[in-house]
């Protein structure tokens, strides 16, 4: 974990208002919080794909990436699919209301390795909200990297979040977004089909850089294994993964995946640290 | 989705002990009712309002063609259905009957068995229509009940834990009446909820809260036989308050000849 | 640490008095359902007298030896984690009227001496160290444990006896205590030879009528400690036990056990060092408030694997493998030690007896080739 102040209890979490609340898709919304606590806010900054724990009063805590930008970590964006019961409740609260936030928490994106290099970025379903706050990262520091590429895949067009936001990505310099769905429709202007096949798209050039993945793990799997076929090294592919965390600082013992803790050691990864076990079922 | 939440709690064939539970809440009942409409309570009171219903929980087994009948209009009546104890979640105890003759029990019963108009099983809810959520237990557990209805006002699902007596009476620091008794103990495959109310009294669990959500009841059938028991020992032990759910079920028909 | 003295078997009551007057509440060996736990102790006389414990997989029995010794039952199911780690506890409250507050619920600084404890339970203990307290493999410390730790008077006692589901030795965590205690008791015929292992452990000593320990009461002390050892029969190899278990993922060893096993998390529950908990919440009825608890979870239950409406571990046999792999090898990844001390409990308190050791061998003994 990075230097962020924290209060001694780490299990604490503190008021955060939500400010706006933005609808994303069916069950598919955006909360952006504000910690309540002046001193708390000054002293929050959190990297490129850390997670914060936030808490719906009597329902439970329930870890959600942070999907803002990290140049503004005032007002934290969090995207959020009603799945579960905290999910399902973080989905009534509205502007104004008051619920906990604890973090960041996590090892982010590889910003300080990926330096000078060329960004693909490739993700399915909600799965891009991790990556996005990368995306802002890195156009905020543009001559840092390399090109960008965005590989994006959705089951139905009718699934596509942050339409606006892919839309001045596609505008900014060096930056391409491809984006893919198992189904098309007639309004559909991107590919159909699997994420993968986004690949053949990709200029072979952006292969020598780094790959970021977020996405279900057969997915990430699937493209990981492809990614190496067409000549990436393990150590240049990075996923984020996901579990059910109750802590986030390692003690709970729900995130393990074999001697990791994605909460802790992760959420990202390279694929080298945990190509093995993602090919096992049950871990 | 706002204002006060319309409750209704229904019978089938039941003892009533699982709405005395509710009955037996006091003071949280009256939280209850300032905080939601209970529409329809018969063990609570003589004023029962039709549907629709936010939420229903239903106590006791489908056991005649009416319930069959019944149970579909409170289904489509409701918008939650929960099934509250061990005749509404697995068949109850009245569900023996379904491994034996029906038929000659209303007979030998019976002086005039045409006015008996029940079914030869009896069954769970959710046999018959969709159950949004279990609550297991002869009778259901209060503590369990209020997390419920807490879940159920604050408009989330229901959290029941589904699994084994054992972590219940490990956290309690209970002694394993197996292990250091050789008491046929049914713990390990039952479901938690109850509190370890029998291991806390030295006492070996009979399973009245139902079978933990993916147990091994083969293997412990086996460990009893180990102990003594006969096969009939192990069916009887299995095929009990909850001998209906399929874990229990299958469990009992390994030993049985 | 020099030996302080002997302390006779009779005036181990004035260590009680003298831990009751400074203030700490006592807890040692009970007697309760069939088996020894730990419970409020008062007096000397309350403890049990001669009892031995016999274990076997899936078996405990306590039968009186009657030959007065006081500590010759080994252990019981508890160890020392339930006094740091609460099976269950209330982390913070949470009041909701019109503001959100939150208000932590540290436990209260209350002094706890526990008498008895084993070497594979100290050696538990610093085991659970490592995963709740800041250190080199953890970022945080877990303020409720550290409370407690802070709090926690250890008095142990050298095994001068093995259960035979006891297998420390092979684990080189006892049968001695090694760190961690503030006072250690060895017994013997009529007397304890008494050794402090901290400065609080020392300054009670000071307080006891302690007899200078000769040169023959620290040999047969050590001679009964290490017959203890070598009347162990269980041993774990832990050869290689990384690559031995992540090299067999699919053996068919873990159907076999996923046969014996009933899912009940016993095991994990008696285990020293399983350090996993869940996290929910219990709303009043009125919505008002809520208090965030946490308690015992395993990695036996389903919800423990849970992910948007599904688990990742359905099946016994990934539930078994993920425990067995993770305290006998992924552990070493996470803490730099084996999550497994070699106190046996899990075999003693397993209803079917499973035996890991038996697993590991197994598979062990015909691994699957590498691919």
């Amino acid at each position: 974990m990075n230097a962020v102040a924290w209060p001694p209890n780490p299990y604490l979490p503190q008021a955060a208002q939500v400010v706006e609340r933005v609808e994303e898709g069916r069950d598919i919304f955006t909360l952006r919080l504000r910690l309540r606590d002046a001193e708390a806010r000054a002293a929050y900054r959190f990297q490129p794909g850390q997670f914060n724990m936030l808490y719906l009063s009597g329902a439970g805590e329930v870890a959600i990436s942070i999907v803002s930008d990290p140049d503004d970590p005032q007002l934290i964006d969090h995207t959020i699919r009603a799945a579960g019961r905290v999910t399902q409740g973080l989905q009534r609260l509205k502007a104004g209301d008051t619920l906990g936030l604890r973090g960041p928490f996590g090892r982010g994106w590889p910003v300080e390795a990926a330096r000078g290099r060329s960004l693909l970025l490739i993700t399915g379903g909600l799965g891009c909200a991790p990556t996005t706050s990368m995306i802002h990262y890195a156009l905020q520091r543009r001559g840092l990297y390399g090109a960008i590429t965005l590989c994006h895949g959705v089951k139905h067009p009718a699934d596509l979040i942050y339409g606006e936001r892919i839309q001045s990505w596609c505008a900014a310099p060096d930056t391409q977004v491809l984006l893919t769905a198992d189904k098309g429709a007639p309004e559909w202007r991107g590919r159909v089909g699997q994420v993968t096949q986004t690949l053949e798209d990709v200029d072979p050039a952006l292969f020598k850089g780094v790959a970021m993945m977020c996405g279900p793990e057969p997915m990430m799997r699937a493209v990981a294994e492809n990614l190496l076929r067409r000549g990436m090294a393990p150590a240049d592919i990075y996923l984020s993964m996901e579990r059910n965390m109750h802590c986030a600082v390692g003690h709970c013992g729900h995130c393990m995946f074999g001697g990791k803790f994605i909460c802790k050691d992760g959420p990202v990864f390279s694929y080298a640290e945990v190509r093995a076990l993602l090919a096992v079922k049950g871990f | 989705m706002t204002g006060r939440l319309r409750i209704a709690v229904h019978k089938f064939a039941s003892c009533d002990g699982c709405q005395i539970q509710f009955l037996n809440l006091e003071q949280d009942l009256l939280t209850l009712a300032s905080r939601a409409e209970i529409a329809h309570f018969a063990e609570a009171s003589s004023v029962m309002q039709p549907g629709p219903y936010d939420v229903s929980f239903v106590e006791g087994s489908i056991s005649t063609s009416a319930d069959l009948q019944r149970i579909q209009e409170i289904r489509a009546a409701s918008r939650l259905l929960i099934t509250i104890g061990a005749c509404a979640t697995a068949g109850g105890l009245q569900a023996l009957r379904n491994w034996k003759n029906h038929d000659e029990f209303v007979r030998a019963i019976y002086a005039r068995s045409e006015y008996i108009d029940s079914l030869a099983r009896s069954t769970p809810v959710s046999e018959h229509v969709k159950v949004d959520a279990e609550l297991w237990g002869c009778p259901i557990d209060q503590q369990q009940l209020k997390r419920v209805l807490s879940d159920v006002l604050a408009r989330i699902a229901p959290r029941i834990p589904g699994e084994s007596v054992c972590l219940e009476c490990k956290r309690a620091g209970h002694v394993c009446v197996l292990v250091a008794g050789d008491v046929p103990c049914l713990g390990p495959v039952t479901r938690t909820g109850c509190g370890a109310l029998c291991p806390r009294y030295e006492r070996d669990c009979y399973g009245c809260f139902g079978p933990q959500e993916d147990g091994n009841t083969r293997a412990l059938g086996r460990r009893f036989r180990e102990m003594g028991l006969s096969d009939a020992d192990i069916v009887r032990r299995l095929r009990f308050i909850n001998g209906w759910a399929p874990a229990f079920r299958a469990g009992a028909q390994v030993w049985e000849k | 640490m020099p030996v302080a003295g002997l302390l006779k078997r009779g005036q181990l009551d004035v260590l009680i008095q003298t831990l009751r007057a400074r203030g700490y509440r006592v807890v040692g060996p009970r007697v309760k359902g069939g088996a020894i736990v730990y419970d409020e102790v008062s007096r000397a006389d309350e403890l049990p007298v001669g009892l031995v414990s016999v274990q076997q997989p899936g078996r405990y029995r306590l039968e009186d030896s009657a030959n007065g010794r006081l500590f010759d039952y080994v252990h019981g199911p508890e160890s020392l984690k339930r006094f740091l780690f609460a099976p269950q506890e209330t982390l913070w409250t949470v009041a909701q009227n019109g503001e959100v507050s939150f208000k932590e619920t540290l436990p209260e600084q209350r002094p706890l001496a526990v008498i008895g404890a084993r070497a594979c339970d100290l050696a538990g203990m610093e085991v659970q160290d490592r995963t709740f307290l800041k250190s080199q493999y953890n970022d945080f410390s877990d303020p409720y444990y550290a409370t407690r730790r802070e709090n926690l008077f250890i008095v142990a006692v050298n095994c001068t006896r093995s259960a035979a589901t006891c297998f420390c030795a092979s684990m080189n965590t006892g049968p001695r205590a090694r760190e961690g205690y503030d006072i250690a008791l060895t017994e013997l015929e009529d007397s304890f030879l008494v050794e402090a292992g901290s400065a609080a452990g020392a300054a009670v000593l000071a307080e006891l009528p302690l007899q200078p320990a000769r040169e023959m009461e620290t040999t047969q002390a050590a001679q009964a400690i290490e017959a203890a050892a070598r009347s162990q029969t269980r041993r774990l190899d832990t050869t290689d036990i990384q690559a031995l278990l992540f090299n067999n993922l699919e053996h068919p060893r873990w159907d076999d056990v996923a046969e014996r096993c009933l899912s009940c998390a016993n095991c994990t529950m008696v285990c020293p060092t399983c350090f996993c908990h869940r996290e929910t919440d219990v709303a009043s009825l009125d919505g008002k408030q809520s208090e965030h608890q946490r308690q015992w979870d395993s990695c036996f239950t389903l919800e423990h694997s849970y992910i948007h409406g599904a688990q990742i571990r359905p099946q016994i046999r990934q539930r078994y493998r993920q425990w067995l792999t993770h305290k006998l090898a992924s552990w070493i990844e996470q803490f730099g030690v084996s999550g497994c001390v070699g106190c046996g409990r899990c075999i003693t308190w397993c209803p079917t007896g499973i035996d890991l050791i038996e697993e590991v061998n197994a598979i062990r003994a015909q691994p699957e080739a590498k691919t």
